[in-house]
């Protein structure tokens, strides 16, 4: 397909006698929010390493933007960017600090603009000047990501862009992604938590054993199980609408 | 590829801007670069300094290139801190998604370790002259004083980055210094190696401080250097290419 920015063709990898990709296939259609998911150790973090140039796979073919991932990688580092599973962020510098780094990296021509204006679409103009290790978990995950928007990738991947997140900002990180996709960014984006495909994919492959085992669209994904039975049952609240109802809007500071 | 190539050297300076500024960030680095070795010369010099009898009047003189090899030393440790604590979080794989000069994550650290310990020497020297360290040495000898303390940075900063790239824990990327902090000491950098049992004494004459000590002791001293300074040279020489080709293959491992 013509608009399918990232293709996948039997990618097989393995650590000395650890199979981890069995021969991978799935595409990615620009504009779209893409979730892997599948269990710890499954391979994600794997494919994500293949896809952003990191590792190099055992055999099958990948391309991002047209680019294969073996044989192009300068190509395919140009439009893409990668906010990996442990914030990838300076603890030492600040936070406007680290962003007009990655932007003098990206060879941008305003660095000081470019991170005045991440800065306070993430709000985080008032920690700007303070060191990231004074920074608070969900702060540390927006200036993470933050930090993958310098330059307007046309491709982010996420790997598992939630984990170790209080739910607050976990919604923060789901809020961003679903504008990054508004504004037509291709998100891939890897996770363990099901809710979070549920809220934020198009769609939603599962990984498992090293295939791919179910890949479409939510409702696709939906109609492979028995059709649902209807029961009466009171629901409770669960604790995090609990949690959530209690702490309020309040956002970290 | 020619993008990357062009961008080398505006990469490695935003690279140099980052750790350098991890340097001047941590106290604690500060302290043990500079304010150790000055420590170490004020103990040598006004405590055990009456009792050693060097062949000089004047110990500061005999004493300081000793002290500056102790203060790289350590100061190449921290580039293996730095290093280990990159690969530990998740920068290094930012950097190498990223359209940028691959060597560039590594050449920064290696600048930095340069310039930062030229600081280092620069306050430590300084140091000495108000001490009384005097030099007769001219400008070509200063220049060859410079040149051989670079070359000792280089090729430590390189076995820096080998334990730094391989190191399991924060501990293991900085104990590859202890031994080499030690060698000065078993060397002619505090006292004569005639003074010492045959044993330690052969030791100490054949041993890469020694040589360094002694070069960089006659440069400043005004003294021919002989052919020592040769040997002095050709072990920072070999212990840097040996080191080089072994961290860029480490690297080039661990960034596969």
């Amino acid at each position: 397909m013509q608009n399918q920015v990232i293709r996948v063709e039997g990618l097989k990898k393995s650590y000395k006698k650890l199979h981890v990709l069995n021969g991978v296939d799935f595409g990615v259609e620009k504009g779209n929010i893409f979730a892997l998911l599948g269990s710890n150790g499954a391979g994600k973090t794997t494919i994500v390493n293949i896809l952003t140039t990191l590792l190099k796979q055992d055999s099958g073919t990948a391309t991002v933007n047209g680019f294969n991932v073996a044989s192009k990688p300068d190509y395919v580092r140009q439009s893409i960017s990668l906010t990996g599973q442990f914030a990838a962020v300076d603890e030492i510098l600040t936070g406007r600090e680290n962003l007009i780094m990655i932007a003098r990296l990206r060879h941008l021509k305003n660095p000081r603009q470019v991170a005045d204006g991440l800065l306070r679409r993430f709000e985080l103009t008032d920690a700007a000047d303070r060191r990231v290790s004074t920074y608070s978990g969900g702060m540390r995950r927006r200036l993470d990501i933050a930090m993958s928007l310098v330059g307007n990738p046309q491709l982010i991947f996420l790997d598992e862009p939630t984990t170790g997140l209080d739910p607050q900002a976990r919604i923060e990180v789901w809020r961003t992604v679903k504008e990054l996709a508004a504004n037509g960014t291709t998100v891939f984006l890897t996770t363990q938590h099901l809710e979070e495909a549920e809220q934020l994919a198009d769609r939603i492959a599962i990984l498992h054993e090293g295939r791919i085992i179910a890949n479409g669209t939510l409702g696709d994904l939906k109609q492979l199980f028995p059709p649902a039975k209807v029961e009466y049952v009171e629901k409770q609240p669960s604790l995090e609408e609990v949690f959530l109802a209690i702490v309020g809007k309040k956002e970290d500071k | 590829m020619e993008t990357a190539r062009t961008y080398f050297v505006s990469d490695t300076s935003v690279m140099l801007g980052r750790s350098m500024r991890h340097v001047f960030r941590s106290m604690d680095t500060i302290i043990t670069v500079t304010i150790m070795p000055i420590a170490l010369m004020l103990l040598f010099v006004y405590v055990f300094g009456g009792a050693i009898h060097a062949g000089s009047d004047n110990y500061v003189n005999y004493l300081l290139p000793g002290i500056l090899l102790i203060a790289i030393t350590s100061g190449t440790s921290y580039t293996a801190y730095r290093l280990f604590m990159d690969m530990q979080q998740g920068i290094f794989q930012r950097f190498h998604s990223m359209p940028i000069a691959r060597s560039a994550a590594l050449s920064g650290h290696v600048l930095t370790s340069l310039v930062s310990n030229a600081v280092s020497v620069v306050v430590i020297i300084l140091v000495a002259l108000i001490m009384g360290f005097r030099s007769s040495a001219g400008v070509l000898s200063w220049l060859a004083v410079v040149g051989m303390l670079g070359l000792f940075t280089l090729a430590l900063t390189w076995v820096a980055a080998i334990a730094g790239l391989s190191a399991k824990s924060v501990d293991g990327a900085g104990a590859f210094s202890y031994p080499i902090m030690f060698l000065p000491f078993v060397s002619s950098a505090f006292v004569p190696t005639e003074s010492m049992p045959s044993v330690v004494r052969a030791f100490a004459e054949n041993q890469p401080v020694t040589s360094i000590v002694d070069a960089i002791r006659s440069l400043l001293g005004g003294q021919p250097v002989g052919n020592g300074i040769w040997l002095a040279i050709a072990w920072c020489l070999g212990i840097l290419v040996v080191a080089y080709a072994v961290a860029t293959r480490v690297y080039g491992r661990r960034m596969a």
